[in-house]
């Protein structure tokens, strides 16, 4: 069977602002449907419209079984989620979702993701939130569409539901066979314009036939083959190349612009409304050349801006109420052994591979937006307000898109697009430089993590104080046994646009409450993991730490330890999953560079819906964790990044990789908890306590390095 | 300054009339519509761009028209032109060597560079080989797996005809 591909082209092959009904005539052989063509389908919105700014939001509600899940009368199969696609696998896992539910191999699936026109809103792709929200909603109304055809094909056979066998799309009973297709009818119609009912049961994890069992994505081979179409591969009649004029740093605004300099460009076309200064050429080279010109002639008023040197005085001295003091700073003195410290965590930049990108096109004061983005719904909303649209104006619609990691929340190079498309009346795509990306992208934010704790004379931990200023309140909770404890997340006044970051705040707390712990199990004189085990109640944090240890050999490197080289180990919980990392590292003794030669990760998420794309996250947290470990930091002067590209920022790449061994748990005792952000919270703690154990030299801050 | 530039891009003799100082990257994808060859960065620091020029691997973000003019150009849209996978396309496919993919078709021009120069690759050859582009997904593993998998195939690896 050949996987359903281009799944973009289904879509695009209509008009931009074909109306749903529309759309699901179109899908099947071409025929009308009677699902698709009824009154009761017509009238209904793919998900209840709620007004204000957080559209997109968390997603989750119940969506009526048709806005779900489309049934051709040739039996074919559309699926429908507002989720997005950006490598983190929530194609393959939501169609192996609905697949496991409708009885049929993943392959019959077709799935649109990410249209806003199209598809319910099931909340933005982020905080990792497909896996616990999304999928039981998918198979909630897979599972209702599959008793839907069962109760009709009940009454066609004249049988009980519990004779029915399904098959690949095909119901059998005493000899008897229908396919999917054959079930459609006014009946069918009727019930999936219900919501799934309250009784409707999903698969129960022991009788998984589909989930649980290893799938690549269905669009590999366009991947492969390059013909899968990103949003920077949209390409729309008449559309031409946008470009922005960027300040030269943050804070700056646009005093004067000269624009006589490209109005004898052929072909480019400029749009000046206050500080914003665009163009349009048909091509990305003279829409560069125009606004290189134009950057020439702008006289810019800037102001003062912090430099990367002073930023973690800055966000001491802004902390909002000051930093919340030790209520338990009088006992430090009198404990068996007590340690306080002050951990760094610098800002760092998603750098997705496919820049951010947005084609814009209006008709008849209706705008279609295709761009890269794990948030349609809200990118939606953010171009009805910017461009004061009523509701129901504007489709956003996400092609799976070139990586996100956090960063891909917000609407700027949508909005730029339309504005651009707008004035000039003809289709415009934006398509970032990577320095725009690495200056006007947002970043995870920087972090000053103060800690303090006193152990008593068995080692056990008495009080705990763990306070972060800046980047969040995500993993600021310990997960260490502690007879007092204080912790708090502190906003302060942030110099750079910040926002979220995979894992958010979690790979900032986690690192420095690993390596404290580290320092507190150094104070105690107890090995790194006993003393983890020994604070710890969480048993499957515990199984999890004694899976990743029995692994790495943790206890059998131990004793024999080569000069320069070191293990380390960290663990850590967020967002329902359970991780623990371990990591060997040596250290050149001439230049002090650190490398990573070995790591072994377990991570505990729940019945694994999909193991192959599991992996792949598992295996590339570790590696992306690397490079904010090691190397990744932004660095600023007067408000201008002096770092803006792939060369001096210097992400992980192939030499950089270490022998990686990944210990997936598929723990079915509990519920599953998405995956795309906690394994990368292990990486940079672990090899921080390597470079401990290798060095002697405790490295409080990340990128961790022995050199300044 | 417009000048028209004589191409051969997969295996099709291809007129341009362009800039001459614009990149080969964007006559692909702007002008010849072969959009499987991908901006990542404009400075040859990712390799998203990968082609071949002369059978040599080359990042077209740094390839001017005017260096191009005369060569012969393979991208990714030309490694299967009968709709058969180059082994190292198919070696990708199964090792599920990608994650959100816009590094693939470069990642496979370089491997394709790489295992034509050297068939039987090292891990360690595979990862020098492979060090100029960069996958932010950090998919690393499995494309080392795939480069490995396509190398150890028992089958020769299809000539490009060069």
């Amino acid at each position: 069977m050949n996987p359903i591909t281009n799944t973009l082209d289904c879509q695009s092959k209509i008009k931009p602002h074909v109306t749903r009904r529309r759309f699901l005539q179109s899908l099947g052989a071409g025929l009308m449907i009677a699902v698709g063509a009824s009154p009761v389908l017509a009238q209904e919105a793919p998900q209840p419209r709620r007004s204000g700014r957080n559209r997109g939001g968390f997603g989750g509600a119940p969506v009526k079984i048709a806005a779900r899940v489309h049934i051709a009368q040739d039996g074919s199969i559309t699926v429908m989620t507002g989720k997005v696609e950006c490598g983190q696998g929530a194609r393959a896992e939501i169609t192996l979702a609905a697949a496991e539910e409708l009885r049929v191999q993943p392959d019959q699936i077709r799935l649109i993701m990410g249209d806003t026109t199209l598809c319910p809103d099931d909340g933005g792709t982020y905080g990792s939130m497909t896996t616990p929200r999304t999928i039981p909603t998918v198979r909630t109304g897979c599972a209702a569409a599959r008793q839907a055809l069962a109760a009709i094909a009940c009454q066609k056979l004249n049988v009980k539901p519990d004779d029915l066998q399904f098959k690949d799309g095909k119901i059998a009973c005493a000899g008897q066979q229908l396919s999917y297709g054959d079930l459609v009818s006014d009946s069918l119609d009727k019930a999936f314009s219900q919501l799934p009912s309250p009784g409707v049961t999903v698969t129960a994890v022991a009788d998984w036939k589909v989930l649980g069992n290893p799938y690549l994505r269905p669009d590999r081979r366009d991947l492969v083959d390059g013909t899968h179409v990103y949003p920077s591969d949209i390409v729309r009649p008449g559309m031409l190349y946008g470009k922005i004029l960027r300040p030269p740093s943050y804070g700056t605004t646009l005093t004067s612009i000269d624009p006589s300099a490209v109005k004898a460009m052929g072909g480019v076309r400029m749009v000046h409304d206050g500080d914003f200064v665009g163009v349009a050429a048909p091509s990305t080279f003279r829409a560069q050349q125009a606004i290189d010109a134009l950057a020439k002639t702008a006289v810019w008023q800037t102001v003062p801006h912090l430099s990367s040197k002073d930023l973690y005085d800055h966000l001491k001295q802004n902390a909002q109420g000051g930093i919340p003091s030790n209520p338990y700073a009088d006992d430090l003195p009198k404990a068996a052994a007590a340690v306080r410290q002050e951990y760094h965590v610098a800002y760092i930049q998603h750098a997705p591979l496919e820049p951010r990108t947005a084609t814009a096109e209006w008709t008849g004061g209706k705008l279609t937006v295709w761009t890269g983005t794990q948030n349609p719904f809200g990118v939606r909303g953010e171009l009805e307000r910017a461009f004061n649209l009523p509701a129901d104006s504007v489709r956003v619609i996400v092609p799976d898109f070139g990586g996100g990691f956090g960063g891909k929340h917000a609407g700027d190079p949508a909005i730029e697009a339309a504005r651009l498309a707008q004035n000039l009346a003809t289709p415009v795509r934006i398509l970032w430089t990577r320095e725009e990306e690495f200056t006007w992208a947002y970043f995870r934010p920087a972090a000053v993590i103060l800690a303090e704790a006193a152990l008593d004379a068995s080692g056990a931990i008495s009080n705990w104080y763990f306070v972060n200023i800046n980047s969040g309140p995500q993993a600021v909770e310990s997960p260490y046994r502690a007879g007092q404890h204080h912790t708090a997340f502190v906003p302060s006044d942030p110099p750079l646009r910040q926002s979220s970051y995979r894992a958010l705040a979690a790979t900032a707390n986690n690192f420095a409450r690993e390596v404290f712990i580290d320092e507190l199990a150094t104070a105690a004189k107890i090995d790194p993991l006993q003393f983890r085990l020994m604070n710890l109640d969480n048993a499957r944090l515990k199984n999890i730490l004694r899976t990743a240890a029995d692994k790495f050999g943790w206890n059998n490197d131990a004793g024999k330890k080569l000069p320069n080289t070191g293990i380390g180990i960290a663990c850590g919980t967020e967002k329902g999953s359970c991780l623990a990392t371990c990591a060997a590292v040596s250290v050149d003794e001439k230049t002090k560079a650190i490398s990573v030669t070995r790591v072994t990760q377990a991570f505990d998420c729940g019945p694994i819906h999909n193991p192959t794309g599991l992996l792949s996250q598992v295996q590339g947290a570790i590696v992306m964790g690397l490079g904010a470990a090691l190397r990744e930091e932004i660095r600023f002067e007067n408000g201008a990044i002096t770092n803006s590209n792939f060369g001096d920022y210097a992400p992980p790449r192939f030499a950089d990789l270490p022998e990686i061994d990944v210990q997936l748990i598929d723990n079915r005792t509990i519920a599953a908890a998405g995956a795309g952000e906690t394994p990368i919270i292990g990486i940079a703690p672990a090899v921080a306590n390597a470079v401990y154990n290798a060095t002697g030299k405790r490295i409080r801050q990340m990128p961790i390095r022995l050199t300044i | 300054m417009d000048s028209t530039v004589t191409l051969r891009v997969n295996d099709q003799r291809q007129i341009v009339t362009t800039d001459s100082q614009r990149t080969l990257l964007e006559i692909l994808r702007e002008d010849l519509h072969l959009l499987g060859t991908h901006f990542g960065c404009g400075a040859g620091d990712c390799g998203a761009c990968t082609v071949h020029i002369d059978g040599q691997r080359a990042f077209a973000c740094q390839t001017t028209a005017a260096d191009a003019d005369g060569k012969s150009i393979t991208t990714i849209e030309g490694l299967a032109p009968n709709g058969r996978l180059h082994a190292l396309q198919q070696a990708f496919m199964d090792e599920g060597a990608y994650q959100c993919g816009y590094c693939v078709s470069g990642m496979i021009m370089a491997a394709v560079a790489l295992l034509d120069k050297n068939p039987h690759p090292t891990d360690a050859q595979i990862r020098a080989g492979m060090n100029p582009n960069l996958c932010r997904c950090c998919g690393y593993v499995k494309i080392v797996s795939a480069v490995r998998r396509a190398a150890s195939a028992a089958e020769a690896l299809p000539s490009l005809g060069r």
